[in-house]
This record gives structure tokens, C-alpha cells and sequence, in this order.
């Protein structure tokens, strides 16, 4: 681990390009969450010019279906979910202002190809920790499609809320990188 | 001598292990972990255990499930033979079992009543997956798994032919195990299905995680495989969460299976480490 940064949205190209694939990063104040149905209905908005029911712009989005709040809590376990399976939405949603995302795993050359082209982030937070991660979400309301149940779209107020770099603005990628690192060849 | 068995019985275990598998990581796969903080080598690595920790903690004291994806519910039921259930369905109980816990224990609904289509949840993440396999004797031993989609979309099969061979079966468990990289959620615990027939090969890789860790095979030749693999998994430098590291599987389990002469089926179910969740009861 170097340095850990600080990231609060809406975010600038002062923020994101200094960051690298590999660094931490702590991010507080507003992430919307969204997962599968969400982005098929956001991206069949777009397409069709309509206004989106949340603004894009400069803004970090967060791949999570949670579970249930108990009583008292703002929100149930929360960890990210494959963001493969958004990658055929992202490229259009990063060319209309969303400059962050957050989930874990791969994702697709095209969108790799959008981050760098958009100058934004693609991190990781740590999967199977949604108890951990539900303890930095301090609020969360429903503010979309709330017919999907937990594939509605969330906003989050968060602090501290931990994750990694994978691809930066820059075209590096984590996930090939620290393999290339740690891996014996025979 | 019939032993009658009731089956609210059934259901309130079946209740009772969804919680356990959702709150609670088993002390194996928590001594697992431990053992893999200590062993990585990578930085990042390091910490992302220490964060997957902090997590079971976290999730112990609040009675919150370590995972948002509360899994398909998966049981094993070995049912002895001399058992009648009373008061109801067997297969009903245990669904029953189900709906209790994740409608009243806060974890989230996952299932949808058809895969293609509307995809409708059903509110109560039933129907469970059941193997239900009859045995001697009088008790009701159940294993229950909350199986994640994560890792569950990474698993893969193969209809090897006999020239494969070990190594053909070995090659294609750590090219899955490679695919999958981060998105399995790593450290994973690999099970390995050898043998019997295209339907059946999924379930032996599916019981091989439920295998406590460090519980070993009795038979020395598929202790050997386990260690072979494992060893090839851990030099991929995948690593904890695919951030770089030695540690990308906690424990390889592999169970085998008389197959046809002309086969060589080979499953990989693969079980994500951070909320590996079986646990057993017997009645």
C-alpha cells in the first residue's frame, strides 16, 4: 500500500488523474448504487433521449443489490457484485458524465478502452465484505426504480468507504499488473 | 425399528442453518484465512484479508450477513432409511425452512421462479436445491450451503476423454481457476468433480465444498491431486481479491466417481473464501 486518497464526488480531472492502478482510496459523501436491471432500464433511457431519474455527471457508481436493513440500520450487507455483467451499459453511461465505478472483477476491453477515452476510474472494493462495507454507508434512500427491489437505484451517503484502483485514466490495469508480480512460472 | 421424524423438525433446522451459513463464517474456513494473512506476501494482499476478517467479525456481532448475495440455498440431505417423516412434505419443509430465514433474518431474496423471461423474484429465495440421497440408519444428516452467483458464474464443466488424463483434468482445473480470477472472489475453495456421468459430476464438485478444510480424502492418490493442484492455483498470482499474491485458494477438494470407459467428466464448482458458508446438522 503507498498513499491512501481521498475521493468525494462530483469528481474532477484533479482528482482522477493522479490516481494509479494499486492505489487505495477512501471515498465519503454521495455514491449511487445500481446492478443489472437498473442499468438495462438507464441505458434504454438514454437511448431513447429521455432524463435520466438521477445526473451523471462527475459522478461514482457503485455495482451493489444490498440486503435488507435490520431495524435501525441505514442499510443491510453491501458488497460490490461482478462487474462484468454491467460492462455492455457502462461505455455509454461513462460518455454521458459518470466518471467512477465500483464493483469487483474484470472488465471488457471496450470499457477499458471508455475509461481511458472519459478519463475515469474503474476500483474494486473487497467482495464478501458487505458487512464491513454496510458499516460506511451512513444513509441510503431509494431513488429510482423502485420496483426492482434491490436492483433499484440507491443513493448512499458513505465515508471511509474502502476500495482499489484497477483501471486508472491512464490505461493501467491492476489485475494484470499484479500478476505479472506475484506469478511463479514453472 | 421406523424412527419418526417430524417434519417442522426439518424446517426449523433448515432455518437455523441459513442463519449460520449467512452470519457466520465456519471456524476452518476463519483458520484458513488467518493462516493466508500470515503466508501472503503481497501488501495489498495482506490487507484485503485483514479487511475479509474484519468483515466475519463485523457481521458475527451484528447478525448481518458477511455477503449481499445471501446464495442459493443448497441442501444435501442424507436421509437414513429407517426415518418416516410425519406432518407434511419433506421437500415443503425444507423450503419452508427457507423462506423463514430470509424473510425474517434480513437476508435478501435471490431467486428468480424462471431464468429466462420476466425473471420474477420469488420473495423468498425458494425453492432450494436438494440432493437428497437415501442411507442406512435412523438419522437426518443435513448440509446447507448459501452459494453465492459470483463464484457459481465462474464454475465450469468438461467432457475430458480418457487420453486427457490427470493432467488434462488438472490443466483444466487451474485454467478455471485462471479465468475466473478476481471475479470469484479470492481466496476461492475449489471443488472438483472426477468422474461418473454429465449430471452427476456437478453435484460431487458441489458436495467437494462443502468439505471442511483440512479434513483430507482417504485416499492418498486424491490427497496427492488436491496438493498438486492447489500448489499450481497459488503460482498463478492472482491473489487475494486478483490484487497480486500467493494466496488464491484456501484448499482444493476433489471427489471421484466410477465413470463409463469412454469418459472423463471433470466439474469445477468454485466457492468463494471471504463467505464460504456450509454448515451440517444431524437429526
Amino acid at each position: 500500500m503507498t498513499t491512501v486518497t481521498r475521493l468525494r464526488a462530483p469528481l474532477t480531472d484533479e482528482q482522477i488523474l493522479p490516481l494509479k492502478a494499486g492505489d487505495a482510496v477512501l471515498i465519503d459523501g454521495t455514491v449511487f448504487g445500481a446492478r443489472d436491471a437498473a442499468h438495462a432500464q438507464l441505458v434504454e433511457a438514454l437511448r431513447r433521449g429521455e432524463v435520466l431519474p438521477i445526473e451523471l455527471t462527475g459522478q461514482i457508481l457503485y455495482y451493489v443489490g444490498p440486503a435488507p436493513a435490520r431495524p435501525g440500520h441505514p442499510i443491510g450487507s453491501a458488497g460490490p457484485t461482478t462487474s462484468g455483467r454491467m460492462d455492455r451499459y457502462t461505455p455509454e453511461l461513462l460518455a454521458a458524465g459518470l466518471r467512477a465505478t465500483i464493483g469487483k472483477g474484470h472488465r471488457g476491453g471496450a470499457v477499458r478502452e471508455s475509461i481511458v477515452a472519459h478519463r475515469c476510474l474503474y476500483l474494486a472494493a473487497i467482495g464478501g465484505s458487505g458487512a464491513m462495507l454496510a458499516k460506511r454507508i451512513i444513509g441510503s434512500e431509494v431513488v429510482a426504480y423502485e420496483e426492482l427491489g434491490p436492483e433499484a437505484i440507491y443513493r448512499f451517503e458513505v465515508r471511509d468507504f474502502p476500495a482499489v484502483v484497477v483501471n486508472d485514466a491512464h490505461g493501467l490495469d491492476l489485475y494484470e499488473m499484479s500478476r505479472e508480480e506475484y506469478c511463479e512460472r514453472a | 425399528m421406523i424412527r419418526e421424524v417430524d417434519v417442522s423438525l426439518i424446517t426449523e433446522t433448515v432455518e437455523r442453518l441459513c442463519l449460520d451459513a449467512n452470519y457466520a463464517l465456519p471456524d476452518d474456513v476463519v483458520d484458513a484465512l488467518e493462516a493466508a494473512r500470515i503466508r501472503e506476501v503481497s501488501p495489498l494482499g495482506k490487507q484485503t484479508i485483514s479487511l475479509i476478517l474484519e468483515n466475519v467479525s463485523v457481521a458475527a456481532e451484528e447478525r448481518v450477513p458477511m455477503c449481499q448475495d445471501t446464495g442459493t440455498v443448497v441442501v444435501f440431505a442424507d436421509v437414513g432409511q429407517d426415518v418416516h417423516f410425519n406432518g407434511g412434505s419433506f421437500r415443503d419443509a425444507i423450503d419452508e425452512g427457507v423462506r423463514r430465514a430470509y424473510t425474517r433474518g434480513y437476508l435478501r431474496s435471490s431467486i428468480v421462479g424462471r431464468p429466462v423471461g420476466r425473471r420474477t423474484n420469488t420473495g423468498d429465495n425458494t425453492p432450494a436445491v436438494l440432493h437428497l440421497h437415501l442411507v442406512p440408519g435412523g438419522n437426518v444428516s443435513l448440509t446447507l450451503l448459501a452459494k453465492g452467483g459470483g463464484a457459481e458464474n465462474m464454475s465450469r464443466m468438461s467432457m475430458l476423454t480418457p487420453s486427457d488424463g490427470l493432467q488434462g483434468v488438472i490443466d483444466f482445473v487451474v485454467e478455471t481457476v485462471e479465468i475466473a480470477g478476481p471475479n470469484a472472489c479470492p481466496p476461492v475453495i475449489v471443488g472438483v468433480g472426477i468422474g461418473g456421468t454429465f449430471d452427476s459430476v456437478g453435484a460431487l464438485a458441489k458436495h467437494a465444498i462443502a468439505r471442511p478444510i483440512g479434513t483430507t480424502t482417504e485416499d492418498d492418490e486424491t490427497r496427492q491431486i488436491e496438493v498438486d493442484i492447489l500448489r499450481r492455483i497459488n503460482a498463478l498470482g492472482i491473489g487475494p481479491h486478483g490484487f497480486g499474491g500467493r494466496v488464491t485458494a484456501l484448499a482444493v477438494h476433489v471427489e471421484m466417481a466410477p465413470t463409463h470407459i469412454a469418459s472423463l467428466p471433470v466439474a469445477v464448482n468454485l466457492q468463494c473464501g471471504p463467505a464460504a458458508r456450509s454448515h451440517r446438522a444431524v437429526i
